[in-house]
């Protein structure tokens, strides 16, 4: 078995997943499997009104129904600590703030009769006329005071008018991506159960460590008082992130006011509006160059929208400015608060509608210069990064755009689109950058020897599907220069310490800081000869002041992606049967596991630039296609040729595993590769996705 | 989920016994679109009764017409001797439908009387016509990308979501019923009523009327068929629009031709307009494409499917084309 390779270094070989076997045989045990003794089931009542007041609940006919333990709601819920997130402040009030959120919660024997008195409970409402549709002209859009996470909303300098004033060239178009959702197989659960004082949550996040200051500080909760587990997620793509989401504060709820442990799972309507999405986008891209190319000014204006109960702006246009040189430049904001739910992360925020508009306004450029795609990007490379000064700590887009050409075929290509007839399709090829931050933020982690030879690791990190549990063995056996069958890594346990969680594609980064430090300095106590005792020896490193410590840099992993489009020459029906993708991520430290994130992102990639739109009705202030039959995501048959290939990319300014994080990257860009190759296909420039039929012929 | 009691069927009369009188009670085939109804709350019957054990799961030859029992599955049809040999249309547009899993579930009676995707219809908190009579049809002026264009009212623009309904009704299939006044069948169009003011009323036969089977008569010679499906993505998605089509032509005149359209009405289309504009005339493009847009001129697009109206015409026409071409 491949599991117990023995090869070392470990790190660069093609392990395959430690709980694989598990999950394929289904003894893998998620959020919502768990077994507990005793256990009673929670069922969310959505509002069914997208503003207003909740007048009269009926609980005591919802009472008298099969099987049904308690109601939760706002007159016998525990009173919360307004900790600033609106999302989680449940049952404290009666205003309602979009359609789907929580007005009551039936707790019941079994889940069924749990569902069904939820969905027969009455509720009387105050309706108040609602603004629940985003417009690029809304009048209510403003300047937030940043962007997400922390990123300045607006930045300049030169004179972009000026410059495009006097620009050989200009292109100025405006660019729609729409609403999408996240829609991971497992749904969120959470499972809550009391013991002596204490609270264990069992619940599927990508972030154990962090749900409990967060809803320590919501419930009052003394420091020990809660603990998070969290062994196997079943996919999250950024819905599963921070703040915990409503399931867990609902599960602990309850588990208080019924005396016994209480499950709430979230049906796949309600994950649409309490677990979050990616808002819709209108972005507004102005280039102007000279006749050759070069870009002289870039201005990158996003419109988004979030809810009013907490603002998420998503950085969209953030993408612009470290990507292309330019001497005039600026990037900016607007967000509007709608009676909508709330929008979070999901699959390279910012980077993945961003790339979008200013890669296809690139492909713009190109057709209006007449230069080559890829020659067109070679020739904006920016020596530092043009928004901030900052050096690169590496950048080897252009590595990434040349290897790519060669491996997709590129040179020779006739630029003229709808010229490529093959029997029912026409044929286009194209191209697009990609770049997405490498960060690492603060974990603690502790490495233990233990007397019969072997070693645990243990961090608060989560695996939703990454390969992270893989990669941190290999990371940790090469650390304390063993095999990997020695080490075991232990990860979705709160009781581990603060760590960051698998997000924004910092997971391995910031993980294996302080698993390689403390794997490295245990093997070092070991060696001095340091004894053993009968409990283990423990190295433990926090990693935050070696971060703190960083040298200044511009720090981002970059990628090229070519795409072959075909699009039906009768119907519009637009087929992607070539993908390629070269990247710069620094170390790839598990190349089986890595080409699964980058196929897997290149295929979400393919998803938003063919299929998904989550299609609010405004007058309901609902997403009406909230389900995986009416929302459409990539099936296998979508998904044609995939070529994945890394450079080299040496980065000692990173972290002591030399990662970048590769998660998001193969998203980032592949939307407007997509959407360049079916203008190349068919001379309709696709401003707006998703690129269906409607769309892509006519 | 409303809690609810399970029989299994000993014979077709026991199984419409069970269910005739009861509106409360629902035939349990291959369950792929009624328990999902159920799981939404949009089906709450009190009694399933299962009759995936009755002897209705035969394809067997009936002189020169072809019997299909009601509990035959999509899978086994599509890939029968046959109904591959004779009826390439209906393989074709049975695996084009859902998933190689369902396929495998799914019965040719359930098949039939599946009920619309349109969004409001399969969401209980929503208004709907066809769920709930006089509440109101939020479609027409909201999600409607994918409703209906033709036969529609003012009270429901909901399509029937069969690729396998569409090519049975291009072959002029026969279904076989049974009620308490005992077997009979009706011509597979005239299963459907048209939706006028009472969406909720879908089909003209008997309620707990039990589908046990459909007749498939014999194409005349030289028919060629075929069925091509357009949906948003490469598989398991319903159709934004489907042809099935079967055309006999002698001396490059037509001589027979059925047209059967999917995703534009209530019910499988029958373009009767467009087969009449063809018949004895040639078989070119041209005739082709004036056919069609007969047939679309009493089209109603809605805000958000007028692209329906133009991807048909020339769907119709590529599928026309093809057959007239084909050696």
């Amino acid at each position: 078995m491949t599991r117990f390779w023995q090869a070392a270094p470990s790190v660069g070989h093609p392990l395959t997943r430690i709980e694989g076997l598990d999950k394929v045989t289904g003894r893998a045990r998620y959020a919502g499997d768990v077994a507990v003794p005793g256990l009673a089931y929670g069922a969310v009542v959505p509002a069914t009104i997208p503003r207003g007041r909740v007048l009269n609940l009926d609980v005591e006919a919802t009472l008298a129904m099969p099987g049904v333990l308690a109601v939760v709601h706002r007159d016998n819920a525990p009173r919360l600590t307004d900790i600033g997130e609106g999302t989680l402040f449940l049952f404290q009030g009666d205003r309602v703030a979009h359609w789907g959120a929580p007005v009551a919660l039936v707790v019941a024997d079994t889940p069924e009769r749990a569902r069904e008195a939820a969905e027969r409970m009455r509720v009387d409402y105050f309706p108040e006329p609602p603004d629940t549709v985003f417009r690029a002209d809304h009048p209510g859009l403003y300047e937030p005071e940043y962007v997400n996470p922390r990123n300045p909303t607006v930045t300049g300098k030169g004179d972009v008018d000026a410059a495009l004033a006097g620009a050989a060239v200009v292109v100025d178009a405006e660019y729609r991506t729409p609403a999408q959702h996240n829609n991971a197989m497992e749904p969120h659960s959470a499972t809550a159960v009391r013991s002596d004082g204490r609270i264990t949550l069992h619940t599927s996040t990508q972030y154990a460590y962090g749900v409990v200051p967060t809803l320590s500080k919501l419930f009052g909760f003394a420091p020990g008082t809660l603990r998070v587990l969290s062994e196997h997620v079943g996919g999250g793509f950024g819905n599963k992130g921070m703040p915990p989401r409503p399931d867990t504060v609902l599960a602990v709820m309850a588990a208080t006011l019924v005396g016994r442990p209480v499950r709430v799972t979230l049906t796949r309507p309600q994950l649409w509006p309490l677990t979050g999405y990616r808002t819709p986008t209108a972005q507004r891209i102005r280039l102007g160059a000279d006749q050759d190319g070069r870009l002289v000014a870039l201005e990158h204006r996003a419109a988004l929208q979030t809810s009013r109960l907490h603002e998420f702006t998503e950085q969209a246009a953030v993408y612009s400015r470290p990507m292309y040189g330019a001497e005039n430049m600026r990037t900016s904001h607007r967000v509007v608060a709608l009676d909508v739910p709330t929008p979070r992360w999901m699959r390279a925020p910012g980077e993945a509608p961003g790339s979008f508009a200013l890669e296809s306004a690139m492909d713009e450029l190109a057709e209006a210069c007449g230069v080559d795609p890829v020659e067109l990007r070679l020739r904006n490379e920016p020596a530092v990064d043009p928004t901030t000064g900052q050096a690169f700590s590496s950048r080897r887009l252009a590595d990434c755009l040349r290897v790519g050409a060669s491996r997709f075929g590129w040179a020779g290509r006739d630029p003229r689109p709808a010229v490529r007839r093959d029997g029912r399709w026409w044929r286009g090829t194209g191209v697009a950058g990609a770049h997405y931050p490498a960060r690492a933020a603060p974990t603690t982690a502790h490495a233990t020897a233990l007397p019969d030879g072997s070693f645990v690791v243990r961090v608060a990190a989560s695996d939703i599907g990454t390969g992270a549990r893989t990669v941190l063995t290999q990371l940790a056996a090469d650390a304390l220069e063993v095999p990997v069958d020695q080490v075991r890594v232990l990860i979705g346990d709160s009781g581990f310490g603060p760590a960051m969680g698998a997000g924004g594609s910092m997971g391995t980064a910031s993980w294996s800081w302080p698993v390689v430090t403390a794997c490295r300095e245990l093997a070092g106590r070991l060696a001095a000869g340091e004894p053993l005792p009968p409990d283990g020896l423990t190295s433990t490193f926090d990693s935050t002041a070696a971060i703190g410590a960083r040298a200044d840099y511009a720090r981002y992993a970059f990628g090229a992606h070519f795409a072959e489009v075909a699009v039906d020459v009768t119907t519009g029906e637009v087929r992607v049967p070539r993908l390629t993708g070269v990247y710069a991520v620094g170390r790839v430290v598990n190349p089986l596991t890595a080409r699964s994130q980058s196929i897997g992102g290149m295929t979400m990639g393919l998803s938003t630039a063919l299929l998904e739109e989550s299609s609010m009705d405004g007058r309901f202030g609902d997403w009406v296609n909230h389900n995986l039959a009416d929302y459409h995501v990539a099936t296998n048959a979508d998904v044609g040729e995939i070529d994945v290939t890394y450079v080299d990319d040496p980065d000692d300014e990173l972290n002591p595993s030399g990662v970048k994080g590769l998660g998001e990257i193969g998203i980032v860009g592949v939307a407007a590769a997509i959407a360049n190759a079916a203008w190349h296909a068919t001379g309709v420039r696709q401003r707006e996705l998703p690129i269906t039929p409607a769309r892509a012929a006519r | 989920m409303r809690e609810f009691a399970y029989a299994r069927a000993r014979s077709v009369d026991a199984a419409v016994a069970l269910v005739a009188d009861n509106p409360e009670a629902r035939y349990l085939g291959g369950g792929t679109n009624l328990v999902d109804l159920m799981e939404l709350g949009v089906e709450r019957p009190e009694l399933l009764v299962d009759v995936t054990g009755l002897p209705l799961d035969d394809v067997t030859e009936d002189g020169a017409a072809l019997r299909v029992g009601a509990l035959v599955r999509n899978s086994d049809l599509a890939a029968h001797p046959l109904v591959r040999e004779r009826y390439p249309v209906l393989s074709q547009a049975l695996l084009a439908g859902a998933s190689g899993q369902l396929r495998n579930a799914a019965t040719t009676g359930g098949n039939l009387v599946q009920r619309t995707r349109c969004v409001y219809f399969t969401d209980a908190t929503k208004p709907c016509n066809k769920r709930m009579p006089g509440s109101g049809c939020p479609a027409i002026e909201g999600e409607h990308h994918n409703l209906a264009i033709l036969g529609a009212s003012d009270h429901c623009v909901a399509t029937h979501p069969s690729d396998l309904a569409v090519a049975l009704a291009a072959l002029d299939a026969r279904v076989d019923l049974q009620d308490l006044a005992g077997p009979h069948e009706i011509p597979l169009v005239d299963f459907y009523r048209p939706v006028g003011d009472r969406p909720d009323l879908e089909l003209t036969v008997q309620d707990g009327a039990l589908v046990t089977g459909v007749a498939l008569p014999p194409l005349p010679a030289g028919a060629r068929s075929a069925y091509r499906k357009v949906r948003e993505r490469a598989s398991y998605a319903f159709a934004i629009a489907s042809v099935a089509a079967v055309l006999v032509v002698e001396d490059g005149l037509v001589s027979d031709v059925r047209i059967g359209l999917g995703a534009v009405a209530s019910h499988p289309w029958r373009a009767r307009v467009a087969e009449r504009a063809l018949l004895g005339g040639p078989a070119t493009e041209a005739a082709f494409e004036a056919a069609a847009e007969a047939e679309l001129d009493s089209a109603t697009p809605l805000r958000d499917n007028a692209y329906k109206v133009p991807l048909v015409r020339d769907l119709v026409v590529a599928v026309l084309a093809g057959l007239a071409g084909e050696r």
